[in-house]
């Protein structure tokens, strides 16, 4: 069953290639079938993968099965090879099923678009991109898969290419996660030529066995990874890309930038985790800048009123828990964190996605209202969703989760009481904007009337994804139990003065109050909201958060505008003026020269004269 | 050496020089008849009768004739005589006296060498006839068609006189074809670019 | 001769002076064949001599034929008038 491996990319791969070839001229059905289909066969496959595996542990714990060899180039001999361990099965689990479910659920929600067939070939390559990264057994696959799910994501940001918005927003997002993708070629170029092979399995061993702990080498490859995860993950200082990225449909800010890609950097850092063991610098940085984003994002998702803007900040947020997680050494807890986040993220996408559609493209929170009577299906889930952001315990994965982080950076090695605090103070604010959306859509009176209703096909997925979103938490020790095999356990420093339950306890206290604030705030009282924002203080915090701690602006100020700046100024193009000078020179000389050809006889006789003369000259002279 | 050689040799020379310089036609080929003329004894002296013979008969004979008539048929006009006048000012002399001097000296150097005697033996008519249709038979065919060919070129050349129509065209423009305003390489380009 | 020939064929524009200069240029050649013929005893020189007569022969009648032409085209004898292969 394990030689079933390759099928897993290469169903979507065939999937899109066919939709893009004669898509356009199916029928919505078949472009669905096809579509959805791809995936769901895939899913089925990983399932079935990944049952064989469970039940029958090949040899190391992992399974490799090499396609072909890619290029050979003296040493240098990248395979086209599929790697299969926990880490990874882990991965594609959910990135096949939670996309099989969302593929499903985007059948419907872009009936009406025509660009239908279009859609879905982005979408099936972007899974196949994806696994593909996630199967990569040496970087440079990796790398194959990371710049396919980056092409995806533009392609899917700017769907609706008419805008010039969107494309300027799907330009952004590309431009940005650019930056980092460079740093990661710089950290390959490195990797191979300090170690000589890209093979993630000889490279982790050889690293530790050539490079000491804290080397320079090391150091800076694992910075330079650091940055390419920062990029795709959209952390500091490289988030500004995915509130814009929102201009896409919703099912694509579902899967790619809630569930999926932006998780690629957490898989990058944790494939390579030997790399940054070697280099406690570059972990540290991954922790801090973890619990930089992660506050960051909080307080910009408490200003937002776009409500899929709220929900991408809030991925930023989690995703720095992830960071937070894998910077103190918490490995499995960050790739448990993954899990549930991807469960209850693209559930809370797929529903906001519903309410939007349904309020005929209603964007803003403050102008819903009272929804829970109107569409209890989708109250429901999004509210199950919203527990297990904030976190409530004991019922929800998230608090699970979550809390395995806090507690973590509480009492792994790498841990620091500071960043406890910041994973506390996280907690509050995702407990406070969640509710701030929950109370604002569903709650209170009714803003904006319903429009359209949609069928089960829409439904299905929230309810389904709802009862993962709850369910996944208690698997927690098994799931930690299976990453074993592929991660090194957390090593506990045993700091004292909190226990884990103390820190449990702590996280639900929280919870709590977040929820009290935002009912004050948005339910009972919400002229008290106003208030808050009308102050002057308020009104500049509230500018600030809003546009996201001003990052946009300093980007524009310091790159954006000098490039413009120089472009501008090089519009001639001083390069250029050496060519077209070697060519008007010519011009010139056919000039002089036409200008000779008189059409007179007597002067070609002169010519031929002078010829002679010259030649017998010449003659002469010797 | 002989001076009927050099007396002849010097008529010729004088009366290509009187040629070239005439303003009417009729006088310069007269010129030219005497300057062939002239040649023609210097081919005696050298001991060439039959070459004498050919260029008297043939040459100022002939083709000079020939020339006469043309001259006559186009019928030219007094007013040439102004027009050559005016075309051959002193300037225009410089240019190609320069060259063709240039031209003689560097000959006459590479002609310089031991002088023989020339040979008061003359080689006779037979000899050529001999040389003729033996060795060089086949130049022999070849001249007589070439003469063929000239003679129905001409023939064809000189017929349709009177059935074309005249064209005119200009034939003052002398200064060379407009400047195509060179930007052929920058065609494509923006223009704005290139205003500084 | 050959100089002066050649002098003449540049400076003159009036196209039967153009052909004259040229009967001259070939007169010399000729004359440079005779003497060579002579000096060597060969009547090779003559031979040749014969040749280049023809050839100038043909070259009038055909010569003088396109004078008439163009003279009855442009309705003039100027050299210059005949530049139309320009540029």
């Amino acid at each position: 069953m394990l030689s079933w491996l390759w099928l897993i990319p290469a169903l979507p791969f065939a999937s899109a290639a066919v939709l893009m070839l004669v898509g356009a001229r199916l029928p919505r059905r078949a472009t669905a079938a096809v579509g959805v289909g791809s995936v769901g066969l895939s899913a089925l496959v990983t399932i079935l993968v990944a049952f064989s595996f469970w039940s029958a542990p090949p040899a190391g714990d992992s399974y490799t099965q090499v396609l072909w060899t890619w290029i050979r180039v003296a040493v240098f001999e990248p395979q086209i090879g599929l790697y299969l361990d926990a880490l990874s099965l882990v991965m594609i689990l959910v990135v096949t099923c939670v996309g099989f479910l969302i593929h499903f659920y985007s059948a419907e929600f872009m009936m009406e678009d025509p660009g239908y067939s279009r859609f879905f070939a982005y979408m099936n390559l972007f899974v196949a991109s994806m696994i593909t990264l996630l199967l990569g057994n040496n970087l440079l696959l990796l790398l194959l898969g990371w710049e396919g799910v980056g092409l995806c994501s533009y392609l899917l940001i700017g769907f609706w290419y008419r805008d010039p918005e969107n494309g300027l927003a799907a330009r952004k997002a590309f431009i940005v996660t650019r930056v980092g993708d460079s740093a990661m070629m710089l950290a390959l170029f490195l990797l191979f030529s300090g170690l000589g092979t890209l093979q993630i399995r000889d490279l982790m061993e050889r690293a530790s066995q050539q490079w000491p702990s804290g080397s320079t080498y090391a150091v800076a490859a694992a910075f330079l990874l650091l940055g390419g995860a920062v990029g795709k993950s959209a952390q500091l200082p490289l988030q500004v890309w995915l509130p814009d990225a929102m201009a896409g449909p919703t099912p694509t800010s579902a899967l790619i930038h809630a569930a999926t890609m932006v998780t690629a950097g957490v898989y990058l850092i944790a494939r390579t985790h030997v790399l940054f063991s070697l280099a406690p610098a570059a972990q540290t940085a991954v922790a801090v800048v973890g619990a930089a984003t992660l506050l960051l994002a909080g307080f910009s998702a408490l200003t937002q009123h776009d409500i899929k803007r709220i929900l991408a900040y809030s991925t930023v947020s989690q995703i720095g828990y992830m960071f937070l997680a894998l910077g103190v050494g918490a490995w499995q807890a960050a790739l448990f964190h993954f899990l549930t986040h991807a469960f209850f993220k693209a559930l809370l996408f797929l529903g906001a996605g519903v309410i939007i559609k349904s309020l005929h493209e209603e964007h803003s929170i403050f102008r819903m209202g009272g929804l829970r009577r109107e569409m209890p299906v989708v109250f429901w889930t999004f509210l199950i969703g919203g527990c297990a952001l904030a976190g409530l315990p004991f019922l929800t994965a998230g608090f699970f989760s979550k809390d395995l982080i806090i507690w973590e950076t509480w009492a792994a090695q790498g841990g620091h009481p500071a960043l406890w605090i910041a994973g506390m103070a996280g907690a509050l604010l995702t407990a406070l904007y969640t509710f701030r959306l929950i109370f604002r859509v569903f709650f209170g009176p009714v803003e904006t009337p319903v429009t359209n209703r949609f069928g089960y096909a829409m439904h299905a997925p929230l309810v389904i994804l709802a009862f993962l979103a709850v369910v996944a938490g208690y698997i927690k020790e098994p799931f930690l139990t299976f990453l074993h095999s592929a991660l090194p356990a957390t090593i506990d420093a045993g700091a004292g003065g909190l226990t884990e339950t103390g820190s449990e306890a702590v996280a639900g206290a929280l919870f709590v109050i977040g929820v009290y604030f935002a009912y004050l705030f948005h339910l009972r009282n919400r002229s008290l909201a106003d208030a808050l924002t009308a102050s002057p203080v308020g009104r500049a915090l509230h500018q600030w958060w809003f546009a996201g701690w001003g990052f946009d602006w300093i980007y524009d100020k310091a790159f954006v505008q000098p490039f413009v700046w120089m472009a501008n100024a090089n519009k001639s193009d001083f390069v250029d003026a050496f060519y077209t000078g070697v060519a008007r020179l010519t011009e010139w000389f056919y000039r002089e020269l036409s200008s000779t050809q008189t059409g007179r006889v007597r002067w070609y006789v002169t010519g031929m004269a002078a010829g002679a003369v010259l030649f017998i000259a010449m003659v002469l002279a010797l | 050496m002989e001076p009927a050689f050099y007396i002849a040799g010097g008529v010729a020379v004088l009366a290509t020089l009187l040629m070239l310089t005439r303003l009417n036609v009729v006088h310069a080929l007269l010129y030219l008849i005497v300057s062939l003329l002239g040649v023609g004894v210097v081919f005696f002296v050298l001991g060439a009768p039959f070459a004498a013979a050919l260029e008297a008969i043939v040459y100022a004979g002939a083709i000079m004739v020939l020339f006469l008539f043309v001259v006559m048929m186009l019928n030219i006009g007094a007013h040439a005589a102004e027009t050559e006048k005016q075309w051959l000012t002193r300037g225009v002399w410089t240019g190609p006296g320069v060259l063709a001097g240039i031209l003689l000296i560097e000959v006459a150097y590479l002609g310089r060498g031991s002088y023989a005697a020339l040979g008061t033996a003359a080689i006779a008519p037979k000899e050529v006839g001999i040389a003729l249709f033996g060795p060089y038979l086949i130049g022999v065919e070849l001249a007589s068609m070439l003469l063929l060919a000239g003679l129905v070129g001409a023939y064809h050349l000189g017929f349709h006189e009177a059935e074309k129509p005249e064209i005119q065209h200009d034939t003052d423009t002398h200064e060379g074809r407009a400047d195509t305003g060179g930007d052929l390489v920058l065609a494509g380009t923006d223009r704005s670019a290139r205003t500084p | 001769m050959f100089s002066l020939g050649l002098t003449g064929l540049l400076v003159r524009r009036n196209l039967v002076f153009v052909l004259m200069s040229l009967e001259v240029m070939l007169n010399a050649a000729g004359l440079a064949f005779v003497v060579g013929g002579s000096r060597w005893h060969q009547a090779d020189g003559q031979v040749m001599f014969l040749f280049i007569l023809t050839m100038a022969a043909a070259e009038v009648a055909v010569g003088l034929a396109l004078v008439l032409r163009i003279y009855h085209r442009f309705k003039s004898l100027d050299a210059d008038v005949l530049s139309g292969m320009r540029g």
